[in-house]
């Protein structure tokens, strides 16, 4: 057993008062959850005291909350890891010492309806079902069960994990600065959609949300989800997928999404390094030597570059020719080494070892022995083919 | 007295593109602390996430080469930008964790004479940051700082790739990681400043795709450091530098306030403490003037 201070968020909004800090003593294993915590706290010191919980398992998800500005799920989080924690963040900021208080709060980029409860409904549920959450199948529904391959359902098994706790939502940090962004949880769900052999709509669902502003193009790329994640959905690497296939099926999205990508990975295989002017020019105007096709967005953020790139000029940040001019950017002394890199990698029309398999040796070894190369596409069964 | 610092250095693209000062200020500070860099010229991009979006072999081949060429100098390797640094440990995890993965992709680098190998000689790939840290000590810093940074109030800025995911950036070995810009902070006698977008992210990804989503962010944290009394930021990611700084005029437009706060890269804040000009530091081109900044130190002789 040990002493903890825990650090509450709270408000009741029947008292008309704005939220405030409560501490709370609590005595109990550091094995044991911060939602036991809390509990205790309920029981022994203030039954008003709100949080939502049921399995106290890591399965119903209920209990997401923010740990030290972490979010995650109450029940998973061990007292005693978020005792250290507490004390390494007060450590970093010179005020040292042991038996900091561990600090708790609803979750974020969601309104809070009493201390720990926050409204799922206003922007979790509504992101979910903004995203047509349900199979839509090819013709009519088979009169039994849909027969797949069992290897063309392993790309989604990820996305399929989601308990709907909605602490990536809480950590999204594109959220934080687009209340619209559709989000982690909702785009990770519809990428469970969009990688599923049996739906028929796949390439509406990607237009659909490469197209929108919020869609899959307004994620920072920042991480936050993957580790706030208690069940290893890893929400982010969903939506690079979704950016993946987007591209894979040809889509021209309106945000320069696409032509982003595809600009940089030509910059890359023909000069080894950036260039970062001709990225920007390639990126709203690709192809300006060919067809010349930027639409009014791309017009309007290349003239909104302009004081940028002026303010460089005149501090010396970009003073010179191969900053100034895009595609005067030397390639390496070894540009036709990382030119067979890329001829070789592109060669392959599917995508293969996506997924960390594990630590050396657990797995690897049976493969070296039939041959290396799997397929995660879902209309090749996952058997292993001659590298 | 520990081993002097000998490594593989990758500058990556923007230290020698929109951020010239960094690469220049981290070859003084190398001078100054004694560490022989043996520059990777001939290493490629990292991708930035990007490549790997678009193809992951692609982007694990190409970091593989630079491991590979990294490795042919028998030292372990240093980068001087976060998202080098995490869009590299992704591509490095994934290698680690497959022998017949690294065989396949080995043969296709095999015909440049070159070859990656998991730990060959405990090879790691950190950041200037952790190299400081973790390799050359703080205490051995502390000792080389001739002018304190007395008085200087800095945040700390870190960038997503470099504090996430934990477990691909080795946390659990280094849980501390994601506090030790506060300890070099310290230790070069500056004085930290809590605020709220420490670790959170510059933006700098989706700054040609969603400029508003991207230019709100960076102005939220600037403005959240000025609130807290900053007299600049910090940082080890000079792509967040470029959002941070070079983009600070547009990012005040967006969030609608005044802005005007000094974002260093990592190697000045140390040379400016090992004695070193603001000007050889390259801090004249920064957009968000600096000025401020000298003005703190001057009334301390370097």
């Amino acid at each position: 057993m040990a002493d903890y201070t825990i650090k509450v968020r709270r408000f009741q909004p029947e008292s008309g008062e704005g939220p405030y800090w409560e501490e709370f003593n609590v005595d109990l294993d550091p094995s044991l959850s911060v939602l036991d915590g809390l509990l205790q706290a309920k029981d022994r010191e203030d039954g008003s005291l709100a949080v939502r919980c049921s399995c106290r398992a890591a399965i119903c998800g209920s209990c997401g909350m923010k740990i030290n500005g972490q979010s995650g799920l109450g029940c998973k989080t061990q007292i005693g890891e978020a005792q250290e924690l507490a004390d390494k963040q007060a450590s970093a900021t010179g005020k040292g010492g042991e038996g900091n208080s561990i600090v708790i709060e609803p979750m974020g980029n969601m309104p809070v309806i009493k201390d720990l409860v926050t409204d799922m409904e206003s922007t979790h549920w509504t992101k979910i079902r903004r995203v047509t959450p349900w199979l839509l199948p090819h013709g009519e529904p088979p009169e039994r069960e849909y027969i797949v391959e069992p290897e063309s359902m392993i790309d989604i098994t990820q996305s399929m994990a989601c308990i709907q706790c909605g602490a990536c939502v809480s950590s999204c940090l594109s959220m934080e600065a687009d209340h619209e962004f559709i989000g982690p949880a909702a785009l990770a769900k519809a990428y469970r959609f969009v990688g599923d052999p049996r739906d028929a709509e796949t390439h509406e669902r990607l237009h659909d949300l490469a197209d929108d502003p919020h869609g899959i193009y307004d994620c920072t790329h920042c991480f936050s989800c993957i580790d706030a994640c208690p069940k290893g959905v890893a929400p982010m690497d969903q939506i690079m997928r979704l950016r993946r296939k987007a591209g894979e099926v040809g889509i021209e999205d309106p945000n320069s999404g696409h032509d982003h990508e595809i600009a940089f990975v030509k910059i890359i295989e023909k000069k080894g390094t950036l260039d970062e002017s001709l990225l920007l020019q390639e990126s709203f105007a690709p192809g300006i030597k060919g067809k010349l096709k930027p639409n009014k967005r791309a017009i309007r953020e290349m003239l909104g570059s302009i004081p940028t790139a002026i303010r460089g000029i005149k501090t010396g940040k970009m003073r010179s020719l191969h900053k100034l001019i895009p595609g005067v950017h030397p390639k390496l002394p070894d540009q036709d080494d990382v030119k067979t890199i890329f001829a070789h990698a592109e060669e392959h029309s599917e995508e293969f070892n996506l997924y960390i398999k594990g630590e050396e040796g657990e797995l690897a070894e049976d493969d070296v022995e039939k041959g290396i190369e799997r397929s995660t596409d879902p209309d090749t069964p996952q058997e292993v083919k001659n590298g | 007295m520990a081993e002097n610092i000998k490594v593989a250095y990758w500058p990556g693209c923007v230290s020698r593109g929109f951020t010239p000062e960094l690469h220049g200020s981290m070859a003084l500070v190398a001078e100054k602390l004694g560490w022989e860099l043996v520059e990777l010229d001939r290493a490629n991009c990292c991708g930035a996430g990007v490549i790997a979006e678009h193809n992951q072999e692609l982007a694990d081949t190409l970091n593989a080469r630079t491991f590979a060429l990294a490795q042919q100098t028998g030292l372990s390797m240093m980068n001087i930008c976060s998202t080098c640094q995490g869009a590299q440990s992704e591509c490095q995890q994934r290698l680690d964790a497959d022998s017949a993965y690294r065989a396949h992709i080995n043969e296709v680098l095999s015909g440049q004479g070159l070859s990656y190998e998991k730990d060959k000689g405990g090879f790691t790939n950190k950041n200037f940051l952790w190299l400081l840290v973790e390799d050359y000590g703080l205490d051995r810093l502390k000792e080389q700082v001739v002018r304190p940074l007395s008085g200087l109030r800095v945040g700390p800025f870190y960038g997503c790739y470099i504090v996430r995911p934990k477990e691909r950036l080795g946390y659990g070995k280094h849980p501390d990681r994601d506090v030790y810009l506060e300890k070099v902070i310290e230790a070069l006698g500056g004085q930290v400043v809590e605020y709220d977008g420490a670790r959170k992210c510059c933006g700098f990804p989706v700054i040609a795709m969603a400029r508003e989503t991207s230019l709100r962010q960076a102005g939220t944290h600037v403005g959240d450091a000025i609130d807290a009394g900053a007299d600049c930021l910090v940082t080890p990611c000079p792509l967040c530098h470029l959002n941070l700084d070079m983009q600070q005029p547009e990012a005040a437009k967006v969030v609608n306030r005044d802005l005007g706060l000094a974002v260093l890269h990592l190697p000045q804040l140390v040379g400016l403490a090992l004695g070193v000009e603001p000007k050889e530091l390259g801090m004249a081109k920064h957009i968000a003037s600096t000025r401020w900044v000298e003005e703190r130190l001057s009334a301390v002789a370097a």
